[in-house]
C-alpha cells in the first residue's frame, strides 16, 4: 500500500506600501496601497481568488465528491484568512465547504506567517495560539499537526511541537539531511518520543509546483497519467508520498492556460487507478505507519532555494537588520496593549517582507523577482525601515500619553484623598 | 573562422589621460591598455600633440590646433537653450565641424602608410576621420559610441548637424560598439540602424591608487558627525546637477548633518552655484574641481555617491565610486544601471525618491555597509579585460568578413 498525502499552503501577506521618509510620523497605515501595483493587497487578493482559490476550490470539491478516498490538508496563514474574511467572504465559504466534507485536515501554523520562532519563542507561541483560536472560530477545528513558515524546521522546533501535544510536524525531504534514506517513510525527530515528522517529496512536489509548465524540462508536458506512473515507481519502497506545495500553484504560479486545472482534476483518478494506492491526511499518515528511524536536523531546514535554509529571508545584512530592529520593539509594543499597534507590528513580522529584501541574483533570484512586488530589494528594505521609524514614534507617543494619564490619575487620587481640613488650611 | 594572432588596431580618439576632461578619455585608455595586454597592437591617433609617453601604445598626433576653452569638448554644449542659441549662432559648432574636418584630413594623411587590420573610432568627433580612413585603406571601421547627441541634449532637441553626422557614420560603419543596451536602443530607435551590427560592450573602471592622502578639511567635518554626499561629473544638462541640488535641499529637511560636494566643471556650474544660494543651502554645498587622483580622494571621503544623469550612456563614475567602497545611487536612465545590482536606482526626475534614498543610506548603517562591501566586489568584476575580450570578438568577426570580400 502506498498513500498520497497532499498538503497545500494558503497564504497572502499584507504587503507594505511604498513608504518614504516624508511619511514617517504622518501616515500610520502601512498596508493600504490603493494603486495599480502589486503592493495593493486587495487587488492581489482578488486576482489570486479569481485565478486560483475559487476555481481550485471548485475542482477540489468536485474531486472530494467523486472520489471517496480523496483527502488532503490545508495550512492557512492567519493573515490570509483575516483578509478573505474581511473582503472576500465567498472565498472563505468555498474553503469552508471543503473543510466541512470532513476530509480536509487543517494544520497548525503561526498566525502571521512569521519567523518569530527564531527571534522570540514567546511571541511565536502567542502567534500559534492566535492561529489556533482563528481556526476554531472559523472552521471549528483544532489542528493536530504543525507546519511552520516556509517549512522551516529543526530539532528544537520538533521538540517544541511534541511538548505542545502535536502528533506530527512537516519538513523538507532534503538529501543532505536524509543521506541514503527515502522521504517516503515517516521518521522520528531527534530526541523525541511521540511526534513524527512528515517529509516532503520535493522532486514529485516540485514537478507540479515549479516545473509543470517549463517547456525545457524533460518531463514536459506533464499529465496525470505520467505523474501517476512516476508515483507508482515507489510502490514497494515507500509508505507515503508527501506532496507539499503552495495552494497558489493551481492557477497563480501555474496559470490556467498551462492546463494545471485539468491536471488537478485528473490526478486523483489516475493515482487511484492503481488499487494499491490511496490518499491519507497527515494525521492518518502518522497514525497508520511506524517511524522507520530518527531524523537529526540541528540547523534550520526550509523548502526554499537550492540551499534549503533561511538565507532567502536572513541571508544578507539588510534582512538581518530589519529583523533584529523589528523584534527589538517587542517589549515596547506589547506593554502598551494597543491593539492596532500590536497588530501592525505583527503584520510586519510576515516572512514575505524579508524575502523581498533578498539579494541573491542567481537562478533562485529570478524566482524571488517573480514573487516580489517591489522594484528592488532595497526599495522593500527602505520602506520597511521607514515604517519601523514610524512605529517607534507611535510607541513614544503612546508612552507619553500613558505617562500623562498616570500622572493625572495620581493627582486625582491625591485630591480625593486629601483631608478637607488641610485644604481649608492651605486656603487660609 | 581564422584565428587572428596579433590584431593591429588603428584607434582614433580625442583625448587620453592625463590629458582629458571626461569619461571618454578614461574609457579609451582603459580599453586600449587592456587590448594591448591581451596581445593587440595599438596605434592611437590624437588630434594634437600632447606629452604622452606610453610604454605600449604608439601615439600619432594630427596637427589640429588646440582650443584653450574648457567647453570645447565633444560632450559639451547643450542645454536646450544653448542649442537654440547655437542654431542661431553656429560659431561654436562651426568651429567644432572645422576641427572634425581638419582631423579627418590630417589623420588620413598621417596613417596613409600605416599597417593595421581595423579602425576603431571613439566618439563622434573622430567618426569622419574613420570614414575617410576606411575609404583610403579598405579596412573595416568600428565606431565606439560613448554617447549620442540625444544624451548630450538631455534627451531634448539635438543639434541637427551633429545628428546628421552621427547618422551618416553609423550607417557607414561596419560594426558599432555601444557602451550599453541603453545606448544601443537609442542608436536603433533614433538613427534607424540595424540592431545586428551593434554590439554592447559595457565600460569598466580602474582601481584607485592606494597611496591617496585623505582630504583633511573634509575629514574634520566627518569627525564632527557629518556625512558627505558626492556629485562628480560635468555640470551639463546631461548629468542632472540641478536635480542633485534640489534633492540636497530636500534631504536637509530630514537629515541635518550632511555636506554635499559637487565636483566638476561645465556650462551649468554658475547656475548651480546660484541655485544653491537661492535654496539657502550654500553653507552645506562644497564646490570642487578635482580630477584624477583628486577625484579618487573625493570618492574615498564620500559616504554616498549620487549620479542623477538625465541620459547617461554608461557612467563610469558609478563604478569608480563603488571601487572606493562608496555606496551609489544612480539614475535609471544610465547604462551603468544595467550592470550595477548593488546600488540604488532612481528616476533622475524623481527628487522625492532621490531624497528618500539618500536619507536611507545616510541613516541606515547596515544598508550603507552592505552596498559598500557588495558594490566593491561587484565593481572589481567589471574589468577592461572583459570589455577588451568582447571588442576582440567584434574585431575578428568583421576582419573575417572583410577577408571574404569587403562589402
Amino acid at each position: 500500500m502506498l498513500s498520497i498525502c497532499p498538503y497545500f499552503h494558503v497564504h497572502q501577506p499584507y504587503r507594505i506600501k511604498k513608504y518614504r521618509v516624508f511619511d514617517i510620523g504622518q501616515d500610520s497605515e502601512y498596508f493600504n496601497a490603493s494603486d495599480e501595483t502589486d503592493l495593493n493587497n486587495l487587488k492581489v487578493l482578488k486576482k489570486v481568488a479569481r485565478k486560483s482559490y475559487l476555481p481550485a476550490n471548485e475542482t477540489l470539491l468536485g474531486l472530494l465528491k467523486k472520489h471517496p478516498e480523496f483527502c488532503f490538508a490545508l495550512s492557512f496563514s492567519g493573515v490570509l484568512l483575516e483578509q478573505i474574511e474581511e473582503h472576500l467572504p465567498e472565498v472563505l465559504d468555498s474553503f469552508k465547504k471543503l473543510v466541512h466534507t470532513g476530509r480536509v485536515e487543517l494544520l497548525a501554523d503561526t498566525y502571521y506567517h512569521s519567523l518569530a520562532f527564531f527571534y522570540s519563542r514567546r511571541e511565536f507561541e502567542r502567534q500559534v495560539k492566535q492561529h489556533e483560536r482563528l481556526l476554531k472560530r472559523i472552521f471549528n477545528v483544532t489542528p493536530k499537526v504543525f507546519r511552520h513558515t516556509e517549512l522551516s524546521y529543526n530539532n528544537d522546533m520538533a521538540k517544541w511541537a511534541e511538548r505542545h501535544g502535536y502528533l506530527g510536524i512537516m519538513a523538507e525531504g532534503w538529501e543532505p539531511v536524509l543521506g541514503w534514506r527515502s522521504p517516503n517513510f515517516i521518521y522520528s525527530p531527534k530526541d523525541c518520543k511521540k511526534i513524527k515528522v512528515l517529509l516532503k517529496n520535493y522532486k514529485l512536489s516540485d514537478d507540479i509546483a515549479f516545473r509543470f509548465s517549463e517547456r525545457s524540462w524533460a518531463g514536459w508536458p506533464l499529465d496525470a497519467n505520467k505523474f501517476a506512473g512516476w508515483v507508482s515507481n515507489h510502490h514497494g519502497n515507500g509508505n507515503t508520498i508527501n506532496l507539499f506545495m503552495d495552494f497558489e500553484t493551481f492557477g497563480e504560479h501555474q496559470w490556467e492556460s498551462t492546463g494545471i486545472f485539468h491536471f488537478l482534476e485528473a490526478l486523483p483518478g489516475a493515482l487511484l487507478a492503481n488499487p494499491d494506492t490511496t490518499f491519507m491526511t497527515p494525521t492518518e499518515t502518522i497514525e497508520n505507519y511506524e517511524s522507520v528511524g530518527e531524523i537529526d536536523v540541528p540547523h534550520v531546514l526550509t523548502w526554499a532555494d537550492t540551499e534549503r535554509d533561511l538565507t532567502a529571508w536572513t541571508g544578507n545584512e539588510i534582512q538581518r537588520y530589519a529583523l533584529s530592529s523589528l523584534y527589538d520593539l517587542e517589549k515596547d509594543v506589547l506593554v502598551l496593549k494597543d491593539k492596532k499597534l500590536t497588530s501592525d507590528w505583527r503584520k510586519l513580522q510576515t516572512s514575505d517582507h524579508f524575502y523581498y529584501m533578498c539579494t541573491k541574483w542567481s537562478q533562485d533570484g529570478d524566482v524571488h523577482k517573480y514573487f516580489s512586488p517591489y522594484e528592488s530589494p532595497y526599495d522593500a528594505h527602505i520602506s520597511f525601515m521607514n515604517i519601523l521609524q514610524d512605529v517607534r514614534l507611535r510607541i513614544k507617543e503612546a508612552k507619553k500619553k500613558k505617562r500623562k494619564q498616570r500622572i493625572s490619575k495620581k493627582y486625582q487620587n491625591i485630591n480625593q484623598n486629601a483631608p478637607r481640613t488641610s485644604l481649608s488650611n492651605s486656603n487660609s | 573562422m581564422s584565428y587572428v594572432s596579433t590584431r593591429k588596431v588603428l584607434m582614433l580618439g580625442w583625448e587620453f589621460p592625463p590629458f582629458h576632461i571626461g569619461g571618454l578619455g578614461v574609457a579609451s585608455k582603459g580599453l586600449a591598455e587592456a587590448l594591448v595586454r591581451r596581445g593587440s597592437q595599438i596605434t592611437f591617433v590624437l588630434p594634437h600633440k600632447v606629452n604622452i609617453n606610453h610604454p605600449n601604445i604608439r601615439f600619432l598626433f594630427a596637427n589640429v590646433p588646440k582650443e584653450n576653452n574648457d567647453s570645447f569638448h565633444p560632450y559639451n554644449a547643450s542645454n536646450q537653450k544653448r542649442v537654440c542659441d547655437l542654431l542661431k549662432n553656429t560659431r561654436f559648432y562651426g568651429q567644432v565641424f572645422d576641427h572634425i574636418l581638419l582631423f579627418a584630413i590630417q589623420a588620413a594623411e598621417l596613417t596613409a602608410h600605416e599597417d593595421f587590420d581595423i579602425i576603431h573610432a571613439h566618439d563622434w568627433w573622430t567618426y569622419s576621420a574613420g570614414i575617410v580612413i576606411r575609404e583610403q585603406s579598405g579596412k573595416p571601421l568600428i565606431l565606439h559610441v560613448h554617447a549620442t547627441s540625444f544624451d548630450q541634449a538631455g534627451r531634448g532637441h539635438v543639434n541637427p548637424q551633429q545628428y546628421a553626422m552621427e547618422r551618416k557614420a553609423y550607417h557607414a560603419a561596419d560594426s558599432i560598439i555601444a557602451v550599453s543596451q541603453f545606448t544601443k536602443d537609442t542608436i536603433v530607435e533614433k538613427y534607424d540602424v540595424s540592431e545586428a551590427k551593434i554590439f554592447v560592450v559595457h565600460n569598466a573602471a580602474q582601481t584607485h591608487a592606494t597611496d591617496l592622502e585623505p582630504i583633511v578639511g573634509i575629514e574634520k567635518l566627518k569627525a564632527q558627525g557629518n556625512k558627505i554626499v558626492l556629485y562628480l561629473g560635468r555640470f551639463t544638462i546631461q548629468k542632472g546637477p540641478d536635480y542633485f541640488i534640489k534633492a540636497a535641499k530636500c534631504v536637509l529637511d530630514y537629515y541635518k548633518n550632511v555636506y554635499f560636494i559637487m565636483n566638476g566643471t561645465g556650462d551649468m556650474r554658475g547656475q548651480i552655484v546660484t541655485q544653491a544660494a537661492e535654496l539657502g543651502i550654500s553653507d552645506r554645498v562644497i564646490f570642487t574641481e578635482g580630477f584624477g587622483r583628486e577625484a579618487s580622494r573625493l570618492y574615498n571621503v564620500a559616504d554616498l555617491y549620487v549620479m542623477p544623469s538625465v541620459s547617461e550612456p554608461f557612467g563610469i563614475t558609478s563604478l569608480e565610486a563603488q571601487l572606493a567602497h562608496t555606496p551609489v545611487i544612480i539614475s535609471k536612465q544610465s547604462g551603468a544601471s544595467e550592470v550595477i545590482k548593488y546600488g540604488l536606482k532612481v528616476d533622475f526626475w524623481d527628487i522625492e525618491e532621490m531624497t528618500n534614498k539618500i536619507v536611507a543610506v545616510l541613516q541606515n548603517e547596515p544598508l550603507s555597509h552592505f552596498l559598500s562591501e557588495e558594490g566593491f566586489v561587484e565593481a572589481i568584476q567589471h574589468t577592461w579585460e572583459k570589455a577588451a575580450a568582447k571588442c576582440e570578438s567584434v574585431y575578428d568577426d568583421i576582419i573575417n568578413l572583410f577577408k571574404r570580400g569587403p562589402s
